[in-house]
C-alpha cells in the first residue's frame, strides 16, 4: 500500500511539475526585471540590458536548480520532500485573512471550515444512511423499500452543487429563511460568531444530507440483505431473539467492515465534492478558495489544494484498508 | 455466484422490455436524441459558435423569463419588442439643401409592466458633414417627448457606413427628459426613461396604448443615407426558457447542450469500459505476475481523487472539449477493469476456454475470441451506468469554469449562472433547465443501465 501511496505522489508530481517549473521560472523572470528596474542600472543599449536581465536569470536559475528537469534525481527527491513537509510556495494573488501569500498559511486557514462542514454532513448522512438502509433492508420489496430505491436513483443523478443552488433559491430567495451566502458576516472574535458560524452552514448542511442520505441507505440495504440471508441470523431468529435487535444490532454490526470502507472513502471523496459545494454557497473553506483560484488562475493555490486533496484521499484510502483488515481478519495486508 | 454467460440475447432483450424503468430510460434518451436532432437541424450553429461572444446577442432581452411564465391571470408583463427598418414608416422630405429622414415606428404597448430597457439602432453612410439624428416618442395621450438630439460622430475617412444604438442608459436622452419631468403629477425620474416614456402622468402606472417613435435624420450632403435603424424594446420575457444576464437565449444552449452532453457521457462511457475490460480481462486470464502488475497500476488509479487531478488536467493541459473527453476517460476505465478481472478469471477455468487452449490457440485469439464476447452484455450494461458520472464530471468542470469556452454546456450556463449569483436574484430559470437537463441525461442511462445489469450481471441476483 505504500508503494501505491509513492506511486500516487509521483504522478501528481509528474503531471504538475513542468507547470510548477514554469510558474517558478516565470517568477525569477519577473523579479530579475523589478530589480534592475528598482536599481536604476544605467546600460548603454537596450540589447546590453536584455544581456544583463538574462545573465541574473540564468544564475538565479542554476542557484534553484532549475536548469535540470523536474524528474532529475536531486530535484525529484527535493520536490518530494518539499511536498511532504507541505512547503507549498507563495500565491499569486490571493492571500489568507491575515494576508499571508504563503500557500501553506492560506490552505491551513480554510481547511478546518471544510472538515467541519464535511464531517459533519457525513457524520448524519451516515447515521441517516445506516438506519434508513437497515429498515428498509429487513422490508426489502415493500413500498418503503421500493421508494427508497427510487430516491436514491433520483439524488444520484443531481449534481450537489445544482440542488445547492435551488436550495438558495427556495429559502433565501423566495422564504427568508437562511441567508444565500454562507460566509458569515461577524468577525471571529466576536464571542457570536460560532453560533452565526452554525447558522450559515446549516443551508449547505442540509443541502448535502439531502442529496447524500439516499444512496446511502441504498448501499446499507444491500449490504444488509446479504447478512440477513445468513444462517447465523436464521439461528438467532429460531432462538427468539427479537428482529430489531437482529437487524440493528447483528446485521448492521457484521455489515460494518464493508460500510467503514463506504464511510472513509465517502468522507474522503466528499472533500473534492467540497470544491463545488463550497463554490455555490460561499462557504469560506478550501472548496472556495479552490474556486477562486481557478477564477484568477492562481496556480501555485491551485497546486497547493489538488497536493493535499490528493494526500488526504490516499492516506484515507491506506487507513481504510488497514481499518478493513483490523474489522475482517480473513484479509490480509498487502 | 454463476458466469453471466446463460444469458441469451433474445432472453434480455424480451426481459428488458418488462422493465418499466429501462423502457423510461429509453424514452428519455430518445427524447435527447430528438432535441439532438432538432438542435442540428433547427438551430443555427453559428449561434451556438458565438454563445460566449456578447455582440451576437445584443438584440435579446436582458435577463427575461420565459415567455409562457405570461399565460394565466396575473399582470401582464412587457414581451420582447424588435422592430426593424421594414416595420418603419419611412419618409423623405428635402429643404434647403437639407434632406431629411424619417423612420417612423409604431408599437401598441398594453402590458401591465414598463420594459426593461431599450434601444434605438441606426447605421447611416455620410461624408465630411455629420447627420444629426433627433428621437421623438408619440404617447398615445398625445404628449410628444423629444428623448434625443445630436449630431452622429464626425466620420474618420471619407465617405464611410456609419452603425450604432443609442440605449436607454444613454446620458443624453435622461438629459432631455429632465424637461418633461414637471409633466408628471406625481415624482418620475428621468434617470430611468424606459419608466417615464411609458408611464401614466396622473398616476404611477403603464400608459396603455399606440406609441410611436420617430427616428428622423438630417442629411447636409447629398450623397448621405440612412442605411437601416430599429427599436429594440427590451421585454420581462422571451422565449420558452428566457434569456440570461448576457442576452443569450437560454433555449439555444440548453438544446446545443444535449449533444455536446451526448457526446461526452457516450465517448467517455464507451471507452473507459473497452479499455477497463480488454484490461480487465488480460490481467484476470493472464493471471500471476502480469495480473498482480496490472492490478497494482489499477490500485494507483482507484486511489486517485478525480476530481482534483481533473482540473489539474485542464488547468495545465487545456480545456477544449476533446481533451476533456479524453481527461474523462483516463479515470473512466478503472472500475471496470476490476469487475471484468473477477469474471475473466472464473472464465478462463471454463472448459471451453482450457480446450481452446489445449488446441493451441494463442492467448489474444482466446481473449478476444471466447472470453470478452461472453462479458458483452455486462459491458453494456456498464457503459450505460458509467454515461451518468461522465456527464456529472464535465457538468462539473465547467461549473467550475473549465470548460470550453466555444460551445454552450449545460454546466458552463450553470458557472455563469453562479457567478451572477442567480440563485439569490431569483432567476429560477437560469438555473432549473440546465439542471435538470443534466439530471435527466443521468437518469435516463442509469435507468437503463440499472435494468440491464439486473438481467445480466450474477451479482445483482439477490435472493
Amino acid at each position: 500500500m505504500v508503494i501505491v501511496l509513492f506511486a500516487t505522489l509521483i504522478l501528481t508530481i509528474a503531471l504538475l511539475g513542468p507547470t510548477m517549473d514554469k510558474i517558478l521560472t516565470d517568477a525569477i523572470k519577473y523579479y530579475a526585471v523589478e530589480e534592475v528596474n528598482q536599481k536604476d542600472l544605467k546600460f548603454a543599449n537596450a540589447a546590453e540590458r536584455q544581456r544583463y536581465i538574462d545573465a541574473q536569470v540564468s544564475r538565479q536559475i542554476q542557484t534553484i536548480g532549475l536548469d535540470e528537469p523536474w524528474y532529475a534525481p536531486k530535484r525529484f527527491a527535493n520536490t518530494v520532500l518539499k511536498v511532504m513537509v507541505l512547503d507549498l510556495g507563495r500565491s499569486n494573488y490571493l492571500t489568507s485573512e491575515s494576508g499571508s501569500p504563503k500557500v501553506q498559511d492560506i490552505i491551513l486557514e480554510k481547511m478546518p471550515k471544510t472538515v467541519l462542514l464535511f464531517t459533519t454532513s457525513t457524520l448524519i448522512v451516515t447515521v441517516i444512511g445506516l438506519y434508513l438502509g437497515a429498515f428498509v433492508g429487513n422490508r426489502s420489496g415493500s413500498v418503503w423499500d421500493r421508494l427508497n430505491s427510487t430516491f436514491a436513483v433520483f439524488s444520484t443523478s443531481f449534481p450537489t452543487w445544482w440542488v445547492g443552488m435551488l436550495m438558495i433559491f427556495a429559502f433565501a430567495f423566495t422564504y427568508h429563511i437562511f441567508p444565500s451566502q454562507a460566509r458569515p458576516l461577524t468577525p471571529p472574535s466576536d464571542p457570536s460568531y460560532a453560533l452565526d458560524l452554525l447558522y450559515h452552514m446549516l443551508l449547505p448542511l442540509i443541502t448535502i444530507v439531502l442529496v447524500g442520505f439516499g444512496a446511502w441507505a441504498y448501499t446499507v440495504r444491500y449490504f444488509v440483505i446479504g447478512i440477513l440471508g445468513e444462517d447465523y441470523i436464521a439461528a438467532k431468529r429460531a432462538a427468539g431473539v427479537r428482529e430489531s435487535r437482529i437487524v440493528y444490532s447483528h446485521a448492521l454490526k457484521n455489515a460494518a467492515p464493508p460500510i467503514v470502507t463506504v464511510v472513509a472513502l465517502s468522507l474522503a471523496g466528499s472533500l473534492s465534492g467540497a470544491i463545488t459545494i463550497e463554490a455555490v454557497f460561499g462557504w469560506p473553506g478550501m472548496g472556495s478558495l479552490y474556486y477562486q483560484a481557478i477564477g484568477f488562475l492562481d496556480i501555485p493555490i491551485i497546486i497547493g489544494i489538488t497536493y493535499v486533496l490528493t494526500v488526504i484521499f490516499v492516506l484515507t484510502v491506506f487507513v481504510t484498508d488497514l481499518i478493513y483488515a483490523y474489522f475482517d481478519p480473513r484479509v490480509k495486508v498487502g | 455466484m454463476t458466469v453471466s454467460a446463460v444469458v441469451s440475447r433474445s432472453d434480455i432483450v424480451s426481459k428488458f422490455r418488462r422493465s418499466k424503468s429501462g423502457l423510461a430510460g429509453i424514452g428519455l434518451v430518445l427524447a435527447l436524441l430528438l432535441m439532438t436532432i432538432y438542435a442540428t437541424a433547427a438551430v443555427p450553429l453559428e449561434s451556438s459558435r458565438q454563445w460566449n461572444n456578447p455582440n451576437f446577442w445584443i438584440d435579446f432581452p436582458k435577463a427575461a423569463a420565459p415567455a409562457w411564465t405570461n399565460i394565466g391571470f396575473g399582470p401582464k408583463v412587457s414581451e420582447h419588442i424588435v422592430l426593424r427598418t421594414d416595420d418603419a414608416i419611412i419618409s423623405t422630405s428635402s429643404e434647403g439643401g437639407v434632406k431629411t429622414v424619417v423612420h417612423s415606428y409604431s408599437l401598441n404597448f398594453n402590458y401591465d409592466t414598463y420594459p426593461n430597457d431599450f434601444m434605438l439602432i441606426y447605421s447611416a453612410r455620410y461624408g465630411s458633414t455629420q447627420p444629426v439624428l433627433q428621437i421623438d416618442v408619440l404617447r398615445p395621450d398625445g404628449k410628444e417627448f423629444r428623448i434625443y438630439f445630436a449630431s452622429l460622430p464626425p466620420s474618420q475617412q471619407g465617405d464611410n457606413e456609419f452603425s450604432a444604438r443609442v440605449f436607454s442608459a444613454d446620458r443624453l436622452i435622461s438629459d432631455n427628459l429632465r424637461d418633461y419631468e414637471g409633466e408628471f403629477s406625481y415624482p418620475q425620474k428621468s434617470s430611468s426613461p424606459q419608466v417615464m416614456l411609458f408611464a401614466d402622468t396622473k398616476e404611477n402606472k403603464v400608459l396603455k396604448g399606440k406609441y410611436v417613435i420617430r427616428q428622423s435624420f438630417y442629411l447636409f450632403d447629398p450623397g448621405d443615407s440612412v442605411i437601416d435603424s430599429g427599436v429594440i424594446l427590451g421585454g420581462k420575457v422571451y422565449g420558452i426558457i428566457g434569456t440570461d444576464e448576457l442576452r443569450r437565449d437560454l433555449s439555444v444552449g440548453i438544446l446545443w447542450g444535449a449533444p455536446v452532453a451526448l457526446f461526452i457521457g457516450l465517448t467517455v462511457a464507451i471507452a473507459g469500459v473497452i479499455i477497463g475490460l480488454v484490461y480487465g480481462v488480460i490481467a484476470g486470464y493472464k493471471g500471476k505476475r502480469t495480473d498482480e502488475g496490472l492490478m497494482r497500476i489499477n490500485d494507483i488509479f482507484y486511489s486517485l481523487p478525480t476530481l482534483p487531478l481533473l482540473i489539474i488536467l485542464s488547468v495545465t493541459i487545456g480545456r477544449s472539449i476533446f481533451l476533456i473527453t479524453g481527461f474523462l476517460v483516463i479515470f473512466g476505465w478503472v472500475g471496470m477493469a476490476k469487475i471484468s478481472r473477477s469474471i475473466a478469471l472464473q472464465l478462463k477455468n471454463m472448459p471451453y476456454v482450457e480446450a481452446a487452449k489445449l488446441m493451441g490457440q494463442s492467448d489474444l485469439k482466446i481473449i478476444f475470441r471466447h472470453i470478452i464476447p461472453q462479458l458483452l452484455p455486462l459491458t453494456f450494461a456498464s457503459i450505460a451506468i458509467s454515461v451518468p458520472s461522465a456527464i456529472l464530471g464535465e457538468a462539473t468542470l465547467s461549473f467550475l469554469g473549465l470548460s470550453d469556452p466555444t460551445i454552450p454546456t449545460w454546466g458552463q450556463i450553470l458557472h455563469d449562472a453562479n457567478t451572477a449569483g442567480a440563485a439569490s436574484r431569483g432567476l429560477w430559470w437560469w438555473i432549473v433547465p440546465p439542471g435538470l437537463m443534466i439530471a435527466l441525461t443521468g437518469l435516463a442511462f442509469v435507468l437503463i443501465g440499472t435494468a440491464l445489469d439486473a438481467i445480466v450481471n450474477p451479482r445483482s441476483k439477490r435472493r
